[in-house]
């Protein structure tokens, strides 16, 4: 009966609620009296309240922060009247700011002079807003008073609206200042105290997590003011990250109390961070806690700050195959000591439009393998894929992606792109399996010292599956281990120019280095070009003909 | 690829020669120091070496160094090449001795790590005298970043070389 009472009010403060089916102070039971008295006398808001009661209907914290307060209120004033007898802690002085307020009314709820818990009724409302609603939550720092209002929202949604994300959902993430975590400890020992106070049974420990309170409230009205559902699977992200001026101030005791929790990091601008307190906080014995920290603490002069608001967008994977026609084009950025060697590459060319387009922050460009920065690469063209970091916009037609294509063409005779598209992460896999597995067909340039004539060189065509010794060139031995690695010339196929010359068309396995494989690199791959003619080989140009993996999947013209 | 028509022959187009004379007071005991641009060295005998010049025959190429350290031994692992055997620029590579009796003591040159010894030579020793640019090379060094330029500041470039061999045979004849 009671509490059908306490229904009514935010039934008819919130009447759009209804629909969803409520739920109301029903929640709390009267063991959780002593609880919210306490908390709501020492200046924690309603919303904290709840959660310490373990009060586990999303609904009610969706509730005005006003209506929450004066149902509360309710919630005592009835359970007073109703057990009139009982007689409440007299261990512990009232709250003193209570007392002094002018709350005539409340003085039904005091039969011994100063020794019960001042509780303000439901007509002394102004008198506890100061208290409670006007007041900056000791527990939370207002994470589920102000930043719960519609004004906070509208400026998340302004920040998420003008970064022109293209999205269908998303999924909301926050980050508290650490402190809060101390303050909920402090605010979880003082309800213990006064649980034992009064002889009662201790509460359960497993109160509501306040992220999931302010998710449960915040995550209907982003959705709403958005136009999209939350989701926890979302890859659109809305980040909220709070600060507070005080943390480190709060915090520091813990330090004194559990120095080898608190080891100063390079990247991190305090110690303070949320699981080093956290860590500190299940060290400290309770005496050494309540000893720095008691409860209640002094009311917080400041709010949490919303420090950065920010979204991401997961990344998009592009796909496709690429020529290089220049001899002068790396084909990432070749830049040593700072100073770059040529002033383009292979991925800036492809990326700039893909970035100009997709509105990334950054790219990541992997292939099947790579070629020097002097090699051609014909055929059909190296398997390629990049990873858009954050891109803004993600929703391609084949058409439009076809269109990028053409631009990329347009863009430089160095370079062509075909079969663009967008994949999957997971797809790249099988890129990268290729690199090792698959084989590649090359087109060499060869001199020699000595004179050749047609059949001095005819043998080479002759010879399969040839098996090489290859220790590391020279040339990438600074960056690479030390190794011999065996590799197969499958088939090789020589044409003739002149006295000094001949082209050598070659099938290998991937992951053989040619120019190696022709000058012998001071006798580390063995056999070489040089070996088999017994001359000194050169190579002169040496072009990729094709890269034999069959991913992406060729797209028709 | 630069090369013209005539084509440099080997590998030698992306390394810097340096040479490093008369090494330890011993006349003409020359060595050359290929350094590619990406600061590895691979360690040579000079076209003036004793051991180069016509009538030699090298009967011995030991890498014992000393009782406890043979660079046969020296394993690198890794892209940081842990382990290797670290050179000062007096260190002694190998011993080679000659069918007349004189042993040669082959220098490191240069400050760095060990990274290979040439075993093909053990094998063919031949090929130190027919190839001793290429193939017939005696270890590849890897100097250390901050140093990889000054570790050539005493040697010889190729011209200087040059003028020293030309003042040799002049004072010769």
């Amino acid at each position: 009966m009671r509490s059908a009472a306490l229904l009514s009010e935010p039934v008819l403060a919130s009447a759009g609620r209804r629909a969803r089916g409520l739920p109301s102070m029903s929640s709390l039971a009267e063991k959780d009296r002593p609880i919210v008295q306490l908390l709501l006398n020492t200046g924690t808001c309603p919303r904290c309240i709840l959660r310490f009661c373990c009060v586990g209907s999303q609904m009610l914290y969706r509730h005005p922060h006003k209506d929450l307060l004066k149902d509360l209120q309710e919630f005592l004033r009835k359970s007073q009247e109703e057990e009139d007898t009982v007689c409440l802690d007299v261990a512990h002085p009232p709250c003193k700011r209570l007392r002094l307020e002018p709350g005539g009314e409340g003085a039904d709820g005091l039969k011994h002079n100063g020794a019960v818990l001042q509780l303000p009724s439901a007509d002394s409302g102004a008198a506890a807003v100061g208290c409670s609603a006007g007041n900056v939550c000791n527990v939370c720092l207002g994470i589920l008073q102000e930043f719960c209002e519609a004004d906070f929202v509208k400026k998340v949604c302004q920040k998420v609206n003008a970064a022109d994300y293209q999205f269908t959902s998303f999924v909301f993430s926050v980050s508290l200042p650490p402190q809060l975590s101390v303050r909920e400890r402090a605010a979880w020992l003082g309800v213990k105290q006064q649980m034992r106070n009064l002889g009662l049974p201790l509460p359960k420990d497993d109160i509501v997590q306040l992220k999931e309170a302010y998710k449960w409230i915040i995550h209907p009205q982003l959705s709403e003011e958005l136009g999209v559902p939350a989701d926890g699977k979302s890859l659109f992200e809305v980040s909220v990250v709070f600060s507070h001026p005080e943390t480190d101030e709060e915090c520091h005791f813990l330090a004194t109390a559990c120095p080898d929790c608190f080891k100063p990091a390079k990247n991190k601008q305090s110690v303070f961070t949320r699981m080093a307190v956290i860590k500190a906080l299940e060290k400290i014995k309770e005496e050494d806690f309540l000893k720095h920290f008691p409860w209640p603490p002094s009311s917080p002069k400041n709010l949490c700050d919303a420090l950065e608001i920010q979204c991401n967008n997961g990344a998009v994977f592009v796909a496709g195959r690429y020529n290089k026609y220049s001899r002068n084009l790396p084909q990432t950025p070749w830049i040593i000591d700072g100073e770059r060697k040529l002033e383009s590459s292979v991925e800036e060319l492809i990326s700039e439009h893909l970035m100009a387009q997709f509105k990334a922050d950054s790219f990541n460009f992997s292939s099947s393998g790579r070629e020097d920065v002097d090699v051609r690469t014909l055929g059909n063209g190296r398997p390629f894929a990049i990873e858009l970091v954050n891109p803004r916009r993600i929703h391609f037609t084949a058409e439009e992606m076809k269109r990028l294509q053409q631009a990329i063409n347009d863009s430089s005779d160095k370079i062509q792109v075909r079969d663009l598209q967008l994949v999957t992460r997971e797809a790249i896999g099988r890129m990268k399996e290729g690199e090792e597995e698959k084989t590649k067909t090359y087109s060499a340039l060869i001199w020699t010292d000595k004179a050749i004539q047609r059949e001095d060189i005819a043998f080479l065509d002759d010879i399969k599956e040839l098996k090489l010794d290859q220790k590391t060139p020279l040339r990438v031995l600074h960056r690479r281990p030390l190794a011999v690695r065996c590799r197969l010339i499958h088939t090789m196929k020589s044409e003739y120019i002149d006295e000094h010359h001949f082209r050598l068309h070659l099938k290998t396995q991937a992951g053989t280095y040619i120019k190696e494989f022709v000058h012998g690199d001071f006798g580390r791959t063995k056999p070489n070009i040089g070996s088999l003619l017994n001359r000194t080989a050169d190579i002169l140009e040496l072009d990729v003909e094709s890269v034999d993996v069959d991913w992406p999947p060729t797209l028709a013209d | 690829m630069a090369a013209g028509a005539a084509g440099p022959g080997g590998a030698e187009r992306y390394f810097t020669r340096w040479y490093k004379p008369d090494v330890k007071g011993r006349p003409c005991e020359d060595f050359c120091v290929l350094q590619h641009s990406n600061r590895i060295c691979v360690i040579t005998l000079a076209e003036a070496h004793p051991l180069l010049q016509s009538g030699k025959t090298i009967k011995n190429i030991n890498y014992q160094i000393s009782a406890n350290c043979s660079r046969l031994q020296n394993k690198v692992s890794g892209k940081s090449k842990r382990g290797a055997q670290f050179l000062t620029e007096l260190a002694p590579l190998c011993r080679i001795s000659s069918s007349d009796g004189e042993e040669y003591t082959i220098y490191s040159c240069i400050r760095g790590r060990l990274i290979e010894v040439n075993e093909n030579i053990l094998s063919n020793p031949a090929l130190l005298q027919e190839k001793p640019s290429t193939e017939g090379y005696i270890a590849v060094v890897l100097p250390k970043f901050e140093e990889s330029k000054s570790i050539t500041q005493g040697l010889l470039t190729q011209k200087e070389y040059e003028e020293v061999l030309l003042k040799r045979r002049s004072s010769a004849s």
